[in-house]
């Protein structure tokens, strides 16, 4: 309070001052669910059509041929048990790519809504955290859905695999942190595709997803390490079938990796935005 | 010392600079806007009045030279300080997924107000906005018009000291902006600072108490519109155009008719106190141009004077 405050009209006293980072962050959210508002039924509709179509397909139908020709090839489990987490930590992956591409060039480019938020109290590191949660929020709710159908369907060994909801969130985050920077720094989403047919797709299909990454080459076995996406499916499916603890440092690996990844991706992401905005 | 705080104005430069890399945007700028005016950076497209208006903003820090708004800093207290203005961004930063209500709902959110308060607010100035019937309707739909007058709606959210406004008009119909300068008029009225950019000169006239003009990235002059007519043009303008061809080949005949002449490419400017004198001057003199039209010099004559070049290209 200076001595000129005084002077002002009661109004100003009156206003609410800045605020906090969390309660920025928070509008920021808010904004989202706005938005979300609108395409709520349809986007949660897609939630439990697609995992399960996915999982009676290839868990149920596949499975069944691939259970009956080798009973003993997923240490006895059967493939719906070890497909289901694969499936489940790579749509958190792929629901991280496409929450981090298209929203964050509306954001900065197309709507410039980014731009419009730090017009206000607003700052950009609270643009770029509510962005975040508000992935982290969709992540919760897609990873809930699918561990609801793959309990329904029988996919789901142990009740450890609640926990299957914070894995996704950071499995996803892991994705979604990198991809939202590298998106902040571009004009268009051209190279969108290329991203997803040469990065995401093939971590989509060797991580360890469909089938254990022991039957890759072993020469391509450490690649398959440094995937993000492999540390999360090895975590989700301990989880789900309840082997977590039968190894828990390889989980605490697991689990390092993907915090890592978070922190790293979310601090770009912060980064870039903020250069964006306040040029 | 409370008595000279107050009369302080709301915004205050010194030597205010803006670069980006080896590019000056702004070069250290000095102007002061006082509560209750209507104040404007006219200049062309480039001229950096943009880049002060994001410095003013706060979303654009100032490479040297001093800023102070509200009394406060831009570089310590932006969130604060941002809390008190309204800023109309050139470009709209309408969010099309949500209604026209939902834009200023949300906004009004941003800035700390509740739900309940947004929601009056936002009735209220849907009405001030003439955007009533529009309200659920989506954003995208609307026209440039609309646009902009729910941009300025959602810009008075907060009930902002000052009113920033890049360009409020450009790229609208004459109607629109005719209406938006009605709008931006009975806020005036009601006390609202308003910092403004434009290109236009007409709307310079009609809304700016007081101008900056700007030129590569500097401030040129300063005054309201009458005073920068008064100081660097004369009362009125004779226009004349000659047919094509002609008015290269005129060469000295228009000499000691007025007591400016400006050559542009497509017409001469004679700029005089009495432009129908001049006008019947240069027909004695023989001269026959295609059109001569006599008008009241605009602060479009005084960029010319300034700069040499015309504000709009």
């Amino acid at each position: 309070m200076t001595a000129g405050t005084a002077d002002r009209p009661p109004a100003i006293e009156a206003r609410p001052g800045a605020p906090s980072g969390l309660q920025a962050a928070a509008r920021v959210f808010e904004h989202r669910a706005y938005q979300y508002r609108r395409a709520f039924r349809g986007s949660l509709f897609g939630s439990f059509v697609n995992p399960a179509l996915f999982l009676l397909a290839m868990g149920v139908g596949l499975g069944g041929y691939v259970n009956a020709t080798s009973p003993e090839a997923f240490d006895g489990v059967s493939y719906l048990q070890f497909l289901a987490p694969g499936m489940l930590a790579g749509a958190a992956m792929q629901q991280a790519i496409f929450e981090s591409t298209f929203p964050v060039m509306y954001g900065l480019v197309w709507r410039r809504i980014f731009h419009a938020m730090y017009a206000t109290p607003i700052g950009p590191r609270a643009v770029a955290v509510g962005t975040l949660a508000w992935i982290a929020f969709r992540l919760a709710l897609v990873a809930a859905i699918f561990i609801l159908v793959a309990w329904i369907l029988g996919a789901v060994a142990s009740p450890l695999a609640i926990l299957g909801i914070p894995t996704a969130v950071l499995t996803g985050l892991a994705f979604a942190g990198p991809m939202g920077a590298f998106m902040a720094t571009q004009r268009t989403p051209d190279k969108f595709s290329a991203i997803f047919r040469w990065l995401i797709t093939p971590l989509f299909l060797f991580s360890g997803t469909f089938f254990p990454i022991e039957s890759l080459p072993s020469a391509l076995q450490p690649i398959a390490w440094l995937s993000p996406l492999w540390h999360g499916v090895e975590l989700t499916r301990g989880l789900t079938l309840g082997t977590i603890l039968d190894d828990p440092v390889r989980a605490v690996i697991h689990l390092a990796v993907l915090l890592a990844l978070v922190g790293v991706g979310a601090a770009l992401f912060i980064r870039i935005v903020r250069e964006k905005l306040a040029a | 010392m409370p008595t000279e705080q107050t009369s302080q104005p709301l915004i205050h430069a010194r030597g205010l600079t803006k670069r980006f890399g080896t590019f000056t945007a702004v070069d250290a700028v000095d102007f002061d806007v006082a509560r209750g005016e209507a104040f404007g950076f006219l200049g062309p497209n480039g001229a950096g009045k943009t880049s002060t208006m994001r410095m003013i903003g706060c979303t654009s820090p100032s490479s040297s030279g001093t800023l102070r708004i509200l009394d406060m800093d831009p570089e310590t207290q932006g969130p604060e300080i941002r809390g008190l203005l309204g800023v109309v961004p050139q470009q709209d930063t309408l969010d099309e997924e949500l209604t026209v209500r939902e834009n200023l709902v949300i906004y009004g959110r941003y800035f700390g107000l509740s739900r309940a308060e947004c929601g009056r607010r936002a009735d209220e100035l849907l009405e001030f906005a003439q955007l009533s019937e529009r309200r659920n309707s989506r954003v995208e739909p609307l026209s440039g018009g609309m646009k902009r007058r729910l941009t300025i709606a959602r810009a008075l959210i907060n009930e902002p000291e000052v009113l920033l406004l890049d360009e409020p008009t450009t790229g609208l119909d004459p109607q629109a902006r005719h209406l938006l300068w009605d709008r931006l008029y009975r806020l005036k009225q009601r006390g609202v600072t308003l910092v403004l950019t434009t290109h236009y000169m007409d709307e310079a006239e009609q809304l700016c108490d007081r101008l900056v003009v700007m030129d590569k990235a500097k401030i040129v002059a300063e005054g309201s519109p009458r005073e920068l007519i008064d100081r660097y043009s004369t009362r009125e303008v004779a226009e004349m155009r000659f047919p094509v061809g002609v008015q290269e080949t005129l060469d000295g005949q228009l000499d000691g008719l007025a007591d400016r002449i400006e050559h542009l490419p497509d017409r001469v400017l004679l700029y005089a106190e009495d432009g129908e004198a001049v006008a019947e001057a240069a027909h004695h003199r023989g001269l026959r141009p295609e059109t001569v039209l006599v008008r009241r010099s605009t602060l479009e004559d005084v960029f010319l004077r300034l700069t040499g070049r015309s504000l709009v290209d």
